[in-house]
């Protein structure tokens, strides 16, 4: 009987790549995990799309997750789609999807390849980085909703949310006019420079003599638009500055700049020398080289997201004529709404349905999804696990439980918090600068008159703190690189700065230290023959409750084998029969069983007799604890966790006693506890992961969340770290620590360099050739010195470079 | 020597022009997506060596509906 059964072949999916463990479907020789994966490959063959399946191996996403059918009936809703669509132009629609699936070439290939689908799609455009496809589709013929299908039916269900519906047109695009400043710069500069060599050199030849006027005037007309264009990024950062009464780095820079283009000209017109001008515009092209550096973000990752991006764009509810999407802005309280298997509820709701499984792991950081009976109350952000449910709303969506979080004030304030030590630096030098200046002005005010107006201007020419702002902006860039290359992707360089003052460490638990997608489970109870193991992975592979999905990757040794009934009872467990013998899966209270277990437990009967009972432990990311025991030496770590307190003891054997922990915290619990941390003089770093800790993210100093595909949802944050790379949060830490090493180390090195081009300053002969060897030289090696010392740091920290 | 004058502003056009095609480069959106175009080259373009291979000589427009 048992050796009847077919023999599993752990064959993998040739749509997906999965392992074909529960299923095994076989078409043209072809296996396929789910049906899902075989619908894709059905409509990819009958198109010949093929090639999608030669481009790459197993390149297709898996299927087993179904997409409900009617999922985007609302995007026939005018109100909803006309958000969406981005430009008409008569029946030809621009439409731009962001598809989060999107993962390899094949993808491209395929999505590119649209119109062969549907030849009323009339043009596709795939942006790998960003995740996007722009589609032009003949709207007569085909309505947005039947694109949207065709995505998902190919297995690239489009991602649609509030948030981008409502600020869709504002989103940040990459600002060009800085590339455009430095282009200019530097064609300027290059022929500023060329142009000088005569004068370098000086030529006296009376036949070159002849051109120096020409090639001053040239250089004066070459320098018009670094000076008025090119230069004028560090005129509005200084002006914003003055305005909100801080003098920034950039001020000292607008004076310097203003000074040798004011000297350049009087030199020029009254005909006393050749000026500065190729110091200034090779100034100003290695400045915004090094923001431009700097300025480098991942502006296809969102930072910025709030709990709008997590509600659906639209619900369904329930009406006299039937069921109707509407968009979330007209739900009203005491509608009823229909919530579907894998749907987030958008708004608190009174159960109206008998039962229902909400998993709030999203809101609270409980790892199992509770139980809901009729009558209860659901809090919006919960995600219905089980079958659709009906329930009917009580509050707006906008002042649900889950919102009330975002009301907290830390959420409109928008300060960055204390400005850069950079800053700071450069006001002390500011002042060194001013009082060498006045010394040497007094010096000359008694001695040679004649003389102090060019000492004064070679003074601030020289020493303008533009090798301050390259050192930052150089060291900052490449350590934003680094850290992109090891997937850890900060919002903007000053993170940086922020990490490097980190002192405190609070971690969530849930979805953070551990992987909230695995379970270590753990057997105890009576010896199991094998049939009756193959009965319990069966029975637990067909339900789609998470402690039965660990069961069954637990027990992924044994066959499965044809039950002959099956039954799941949502809420309470399993029932089913295999060759006369009952079995009988679920939780305590079905059991009418007492356990002293806070963690879940889930007991098995075998024809009415109680044989064991499974445990279930949370699953801790690889790497965690070694990187938790190096934290642990240098910093303060806190654990602040949503859920009970069942992993206590696991938490303190691995982080140690020095470590606090906190079970049963509420998002806003977490805020204060930051919040409280931070009035005790703390610098905190928040490392999280989802919505239930946007509060602690958004107040910590600086918050990180963990996720496992970078494309997530992730709450606003200022950097975002893939989960797998936890393990070098340490190293992460230390490499924020050594650029500010890196930027006060390159600061000396230019005061040097300072020291040099003053004394030559202050005797007030300052000779362009100098001014012009001295300025390339400082930046470039500044340059070098800090991409080097930076990179070196990487190496040394075991970084991918 | 005169002719240094001719040539230097020559020179300038020359360079002026490099940099318009560069300014016009950056604005037509070439260096927004560096990865996409780099991969799309690879692909084999959907041409009719596929229809070729397949035993029904339909055309792709009369399967999709």
């Amino acid at each position: 009987m048992i050796e009847a059964n077919k023999k599993v072949i752990n064959s993998a999916c040739f749509h997906c790549g999965e392992l074909c463990l529960d299923k095994d479907i076989v078409v043209n020789k072809k296996h396929f995990c789910c049906e899902g994966c075989k619908t894709v490959f059905e409509i990819l063959d009958t198109n010949q799309l093929c090639d999608y399946y030669s481009l790459s191996n197993n390149p297709g996403v898996s299927q087993k997750v179904k997409v409900r059918q009617d999922k985007f009936a609302y995007l026939d809703n005018e109100q909803i789609a006309e958000k969406l669509i981005n430009f008409k132009e008569q029946n030809s629609y621009h439409v731009l999807f962001n598809l989060p699936t999107i993962h390899c070439s094949s993808c491209i290939w395929l999505l590119e390849n649209l119109t062969r689908l549907n030849s009323n799609i009339q043009y596709s455009h795939v942006s790998f980085p960003t995740k996007e496809i722009k589609i032009i589709f003949d709207s007569s013929k085909v309505s947005l909703r039947q694109v949207a299908e065709l995505l998902t039916s190919i297995g690239y269900e489009p991602y649609i949310s509030l948030n981008e519906l409502d600020g869709k047109k504002d989103k940040p695009k990459f600002n060009k006019t800085k590339i455009y400043k430095l282009g200019i710069a530097g064609f300027c500069f290059g022929n500023i420079m060329l142009m000088s060599f005569p004068e370098y050199f000086s030529i006296d030849a009376s036949n070159v003599k002849q051109f120096e006027l020409v090639f001053r005037y040239l250089n004066l007309i070459l320098s018009l638009p670094v000076f008025f264009y090119s230069a004028s990024e560090f005129y509005s950062s200084a002006w914003q500055g003055i305005k909100a009464k801080f003098l920034n780095i950039d001020a000292p820079i607008v004076l310097a700049i203003w000074v040798t283009f004011g000297r350049s000209v009087y030199e020029i017109l009254s005909g006393t020398g050749a000026g500065y001008l190729d110091s200034m515009s090779g100034i100003v092209f290695f400045m915004l080289i090094g923001r431009v550096f700097q300025d480098r973000t991942y502006n296809y990752l969102s930072f910025e997201r709030d709990y709008k991006s997590y509600l659906p764009v639209a619900v369904t509810i329930k009406t006299e004529n039937g069921e109707k999407a509407i968009p979330l802005a007209d739900l009203k309280v005491g509608d009823r709404i229909l919530i579907h298997h894998q749907e987030l509820v958008p708004a608190d709701a009174i159960l109206v349905s008998k039962q229902a499984m909400v998993d709030y792991s999203f809101v609270t950081g409980e790892s199992i999804p509770v139980r809901k009976n009729g009558g209860e109350i659901v809090y919006a952000g919960g995600k219905q696990t089980a079958e659709r449910i009906e329930l009917q709303v009580i509050k707006d969506y906008s002042q649900s439980y889950l919102t009330k979080l975002w009301n907290n004030e830390i959420f409109n304030n928008t300060n960055d918090g204390t400005p850069s030590f950079i800053h700071t630096l450069s006001k002390y030098f500011t002042i060194i600068l001013f009082s060498i200046a006045a010394i040497s002005s007094l010096y000359w005010l008694y001695n040679d008159v004649s003389k102090l107006l060019p000492a004064l201007t070679a003074v601030l020419i020289v020493a303008c703190p533009c090798s301050l702002l390259l050192s930052a902006t150089f060291t900052n860039g490449n350590i934003l690189r680094v850290f992109g290359n090891n997937e850890f992707f900060l919002k903007k360089s000053d993170v940086i700065e922020k990490i490097s003052k980190v002192d405190t460490v609070v971690f969530d638990k849930t979805g953070t230290l551990t992987d909230s997608a695995e379970m270590d489970v753990i057997y105890d109870g009576e010896i199991l023959s094998e049939n009756e193991w193959r009965t319990i992975k069966t029975i637990t592979a067909s339900s789609s409750h998470p402690l039965s999905k660990a069961i069954s990757s637990y027990l992924q040794k044994y066959e499965t084998i044809e039950l002959n009934s099956f039954n799941e009872i949502t809420g309470r467990g399993l029932l089913a029969e295999y060759s006369g013998n009952n079995y009988k899966l679920g939780s305590a209270i079905w059991f009418d069983k007492v356990t002293s277990s806070k963690s879940p437990e889930v007991f098995i009967e075998i024809n009415n007799k109680f044989k064991g009972r499974f445990q279930f432990k949370n699953h801790y990311r690889k790497g965690v604890d070694a990187m938790i025991l190096k934290l642990s030496k240098k910093y303060n770590l806190y654990v602040l966790s949503g859920d009970n307190e069942s992993e206590r003891y696991n938490l303190s054997q691995m982080f140690g006693n020095s470590v606090q922990l906190n079970f049963n915290q509420t998002p806003q619990d977490k805020l204060d506890f930051i919040h409280t941390l931070q009035q005790n003089g703390k610098n905190v770093m928040m490392v999280g992961d989802g919505l239930n800790d946007a509060g602690a993210l958004k107040q910590a100093n600086c918050g990180v969340v963990l996720t496992d595909n970078t494309n997530n949802f992730s709450p606003a944050c200022d950097g975002i770290l893939s989960s797998s790379k936890i393990k070098k949060l340490y190293e992460f830490i230390l490499l924020g620590k050594a650029a500010k090493k890196i930027i006060i180390g390159s600061f000396i090195l230019s005061i040097l360099y300072n020291f040099v081009g003053l004394s030559f300053a202050v005797q007030g002969n300052l000779s362009p050739v100098i001014a012009a060897i001295l300025m390339p030289v400082s930046s470039i090696s500044i340059v070098l010195f800090t991409t080097g010392l930076s990179s070196f740091y990487g190496w040394y920290y075991q970084f991918k470079n | 020597m005169t002719v240094i004058l001719v040539l230097i502003i020559a020179s300038i056009i020359v360079a002026g022009g490099f940099l318009v095609a560069f300014i016009w480069s950056v604005k037509s959106g070439q260096y927004d997506d560096a990865v996409t175009p780099s991969i799309r080259m690879l692909l084999d373009n959907p041409t009719e060596n596929n229809n070729k291979n397949n035993s029904n000589n339909q055309s792709n427009k009369s399967i999709v509906k």
